[in-house]
């Protein structure tokens, strides 16, 4: 039998101090956002105006918002809402736009074409403020975060996934199952996305960073998660009027946030060594 | 040529193969006309179950189009294919024409899939193509596979780069078998391959032929090889044939001037046979712009003046020997520096 | 032989360290007298081509961690010169051509700034002689219209005039030796005779010498006048061109020949060598070649086999050269 993980796929593991950092970081982040509030003793909606504004210390070890809300509590369970929110931006368009570049690239010709064409015309408008409009438009919720993060997000994939597709074309594998005459679904699935997707899935690290601002900022500017919910991009705009006062309500999240965006940024460049095949 | 009724398996009729080049922004704009490179001039060939037919030419001179149009990888815009003198069209069934012809490509290191296994990857053709009923029937068939290409059944759970060069066109040629074909083309098999496991790979698509009654397109540059392993072959140049004959007669009278200065340029493993004129000058011209007449006038050192005006067709001589040149008889007293004397 | 020009004694070069230290060159000794044009040849792995790049220290990519042994070329120790003094050498006493003509020029640049560039750098010409001598070197290598020419881009040359024009920004110094790492197997048949044909006729006017690395034994057979055959790093046989062909002695040089079509007669079976080139991570003891060899005896597969001279002028690696058939 095949070895699943054979020695030199853990040697190259081992040597990979990015990867294994992030990955590290990335499981107490799963760990927080599943059991943590369980060993937080307060809760995160429970208002005690007795407590507002307490500094970092004990019992409250981030301190209290201007509502007595513990800040500990409300970050760890904005994690929950805030990672779940986050994969679902993530996964939607890499499933998208890696099924669109595969077919794209795979048929080439006018298909290709149109596709390729609308691509180039949505690539020209900044990230943000198309997701900001579509959001605008279609009112805050979390079904429309999807909905926004997957209508723009997604030709990034389609890129990355059509441009490695014509690569692995020319490549004479794909060529010779051709002859073999695999049916095209067969030869897409088994035979090109194996090899292809491994830059997208690189891609979509990054994509993480990316997408943990895009949703924190529309919490932020009111468009996102809506209050009373905890949520990172909400909790630092509830802190900004207490800025001189209350600097610990605003900074933790803020912190978390950039946690989330050293974590994969580590696990990205980490697959980016570990999954592509050495020369 | 002649067309008598084909007796054998695949005949190839007038065959033509044209790429559109990509225009740019700037061309558009112009309307500057489609740049047009005709890969295939009108090629027409025939192969017997069992035979070994060599294409030899230099690189542009349409050979790995050829094999690729046969194959079903491009789609000639021009001529037909015969299959046992049935017409063989490109939008027939994939599947039917995969159980007729296969193909073994030149690189075996960018053949495999990189993530397969080489026993998944022949199961696979099996699969696909339903031969066999069970699994076990198939893994059989696998082992006798890879036995049959000279490679122990327990080398198959192995990815494509745990083993060497030599092996992996071994499994190529194992998967191409694998569905049991009548012809397979070989473009190129053993150029990316050391010296000493060429001579492997030349044997084992001997012994192949002779044990299955395969016939086999053995498209390469090297005339030493090519001469080796063919019955016959057809020398191509800038997207022609220009001349076929029996291997041995091609050796002996080569009629084509082009023929001759290949043969010529060959540098052959005897240090006793050294010349010191190139065997012919200059290079070939520009696909795009081919010449109005012979394809060789910009080269030959036979050309007479009716070269550069008039197109010579394919004509047949004794014992299915077919020149296509103005000027053959010009090419009379030619001796070959071989060693195989 | 006339007094040689370059002498190399023991090269052994290594890449990475240890634990995995390759070397890949391991104790190569041959020297190339003047005018003469001695070949190197060998399949994939042989050693062949960096064995030629450690000569000028031009590595591409990766550089070994270590390289010992002596290089002798005309009078001086190339080991002990300073990075500097080496530019000097490698630009106008010893020259180099490659495999693939097209990375080996600048696209942007045109052909004949190429070559003044070199005529200006390293003889002081002006910038008008050197674009009269720019068109001399080209008319040498057989470059028609090279007034025309010298205006060109490299994308607009063919493969072979391409190697053309390498060829003669190479000779543009006069170099003493010229290294050929196969520059012509990108090449098409008929144009690799043309350009083969060609180095020789230099060869024969400038009197340089040639260090020729292939792996095709007709190139060499067509072109060198004395070969070294190398096999997993080391060079099992070296002998004038015309004794190598009609009398190897070593079971490597044998085998390889027996597995060539030409030789064989168009109905006999080619002679294959069983198995593939060792990886040279693990090359196996004693003589590189005895997992291979029909000949192997005990000896051969612990004791290394040194060089042996078996007539004037040839020598072999192998215990038993010229007793076995």
């Amino acid at each position: 039998m095949r070895r699943l993980v054979n020695d030199a796929t853990r040697l190259r593991f081992a040597r990979n101090r990015n990867l294994q950092f992030g990955l590290s970081m990335l499981a107490f982040l799963v760990l927080t956002s599943v059991a943590g509030s369980a060993l937080v003793p307060f809760d995160p909606l429970d208002i005690d105006f007795g407590q507002a504004l307490q500094q970092p210390g004990w019992p409250h070890l981030f301190g209290t918002d201007d509502l007595g809300r513990d800040v500990l509590a409300r970050v760890v369970a904005s994690a929950g809402v805030d990672m779940k929110v986050v994969s679902i931006c993530v996964l939607l368009p890499f499933l998208i736009g890696s099924t669109i570049g595969l077919v794209s690239g795979y048929f080439g010709g006018w298909t290709d074409l149109i596709i390729m064409r609308f691509v180039d015309v949505l690539w020209a408008f900044p990230f943000y403020v198309l997701v900001i409009s579509i959001v605008g438009a279609l009112g805050p919720g979390t079904g429309n975060i999807y909905l926004a993060f997957s209508m723009v997000v997604w030709i990034s994939f389609a890129r990355i996934v059509r441009g490695e597709v014509l690569l692995a074309r020319r490549l004479e594998y794909t060529q010779a199952v051709s002859v073999l005459g695999y049916s095209h679904a067969r030869i897409m699935l088994r035979h090109v996305l194996p090899n292809v997707i491994t830059p997208a899935i690189v891609f979509m690290m990054a994509d993480v960073v990316l997408t943990i601002l895009g949703v924190t900022s529309l919490g932020f500017l009111g468009l996102g998660i809506q209050p009373p919910t905890p949520e990172w991009g909400v909790m630092i705009a509830e802190g900004r009027n207490f800025i001189q006062d209350g600097w610990w309500i605003s900074l933790f999240p803020g912190l978390a946030i950039v946690f989330v965006g050293i974590t994969f940024s580590l696990i990205g460049d980490g697959l980016d060594d570990f999954l592509r095949p050495k020369p | 040529m002649t067309m008598d009724p084909p007796q054998g398996l695949l005949a190839i009729r007038h065959l033509s193969k044209t790429f559109t080049l990509p225009r740019s922004t700037r061309d558009v704009v112009t309307a500057a006309p489609l740049r047009r490179l005709h890969a295939l001039r009108d090629v027409s060939l025939e192969i017997a179950p069992g035979e070994i037919l060599g294409i030899v030419g230099e690189s542009g001179c349409g050979k790995t189009t050829f094999g690729r149009c046969l194959a079903g990888l491009e789609r000639p815009e021009a001529g037909e294919l015969l299959w046992r003198g049935q017409p063989m069209l490109h939008t027939d069934n994939r599947a039917r024409r995969a159980r007729r012809i296969q193909m073994v490509f030149q690189d075996p290191y960018a053949a495999l899939n990189p993530g397969m296994s080489l026993g998944t990857m022949l199961d696979e053709a099996l699969l696909v193509h339903g031969i066999g009923t069970s699994a076990a029937e198939r893994r059989d068939r696998v082992n006798a596979l890879l036995e049959m290409v000279g490679l122990t059944p327990n080398l198959k759970d192995r990815l494509p780069h745990a083993i060497s060069g030599g092996q992996r066109q071994r499994v190529c040629i194992a998967r191409a078998l694998a569905v049991e074909p009548e012809l397979l083309i070989a473009d190129e098999p053993v150029s990316a391959l050391d010296a000493s496991v060429q001579a492997q790979i030349i044997n084992l698509l001997e012994d192949l032929r002779t044990k299955l009654n395969l016939a086999l397109i053995f498209i390469a540059h090297d005339l030493n090889v090519v001469r080796h392993i063919s019955d016959r072959i057809a020398v191509m140049y800038l997207g022609e044939v220009v001349e076929t004959a029996p291997t041995e007669m091609l050796f002996a009278r080569p009629e084509h001037p082009y023929t001759r200065g290949l043969l010529k340029a060959i540098p052959q493993p005897d240090p006793t046979k050294r010349t010191r004129v190139p065997s012919i000058e200059g290079e070939m011209p520009d696909p795009l712009n081919p010449p109005a007449g012979c394809a060789l006038s910009t080269r030959c050192p036979l050309v007479l003046p009716d070269c550069r005006a008039r197109h010579p067709s394919l004509v047949m001589g004794e014992d299915d020997h077919f020149v296509r040149c103005l000027n053959p008889a010009a090419s009379t007293g030619f001796v070959f520096t071989s060693s195989s004397d | 032989m006339s007094q040689p020009i370059i002498k190399v004694d023991e090269l052994r070069v290594t890449f990475g360290h240890t634990p995995e230290a390759v070397t890949v060159v391991d104790g190569v000794s041959f020297e190339i007298g003047q005018g003469e044009v001695f070949g190197l040849v060998g399949e994939s792995g042989s050693g062949k081509s960096v064995t030629c790049r450690s000569l000028i220290q031009l590595f591409g990519g990766a550089r070994p961690s270590s390289v010992t042994g002596r290089i002798l070329f005309d009078g001086q120790d190339l080991a002990q010169l300073s990075p500097a003094d080496f530019v000097r050498i490698r630009g106008t006493s010893i020259a180099m051509i490659f495999q693939d003509p097209m990375t080996a020029l600048n696209p942007t640049m045109r052909i004949g700034d190429q070559i003044q560039e070199t005529l200006c750098r390293h003889d002081g010409l002006t910038p008008r002689q050197a674009r009269l001598r720019a068109i001399d070197l080209l008319k040498a290598v057989g470059v028609t219209a090279p007034e025309r020419r010298l205006d060109s881009y490299p994308h607009e040359f063919s493969g072979g005039m391409r190697q053309r024009v390498l060829i003669a920004i190479a000779l543009a110094c006069r170099p003493k030796l010229l290294i050929a790492d196969e520059p012509t197997t990108a090449l098409d048949v008929t144009v690799q005779d043309q350009i083969l044909k060609l180095i020789l006729r230099l060869r024969d006017e400038t009197g340089m010498a040639v260090l020729f690395v292939t792996h095709d034994l007709g190139v060499v057979a067509q072109t060198c006048d004395r070969v070294g055959v190398m096999y997993a790093g080391r060079i099992m046989e070296m002998a004038d061109t015309t004794q190598l062909f009609a009398n190897p002695s070593h079971p490597y040089t044998r085998a390889l020949l027996r597995a060539l079509p030409a030789h064989g007669k168009r109905s006999g079976r080619l002679e294959p060598i069983g198995g593939a080139p060792p990886s040279l991570a693990d090359p196996p003891t004693g003589c590189r070649f005895h997992p291979r060899c029909r000949n192997a005896v005990v000896d051969c597969t612990t004791v290394r086999p040194p060089l042996v001279t078996v007539a004037p002028g040839h020598s072999g690696a192998c215990f038993r050269m010229g007793d076995v058939s």
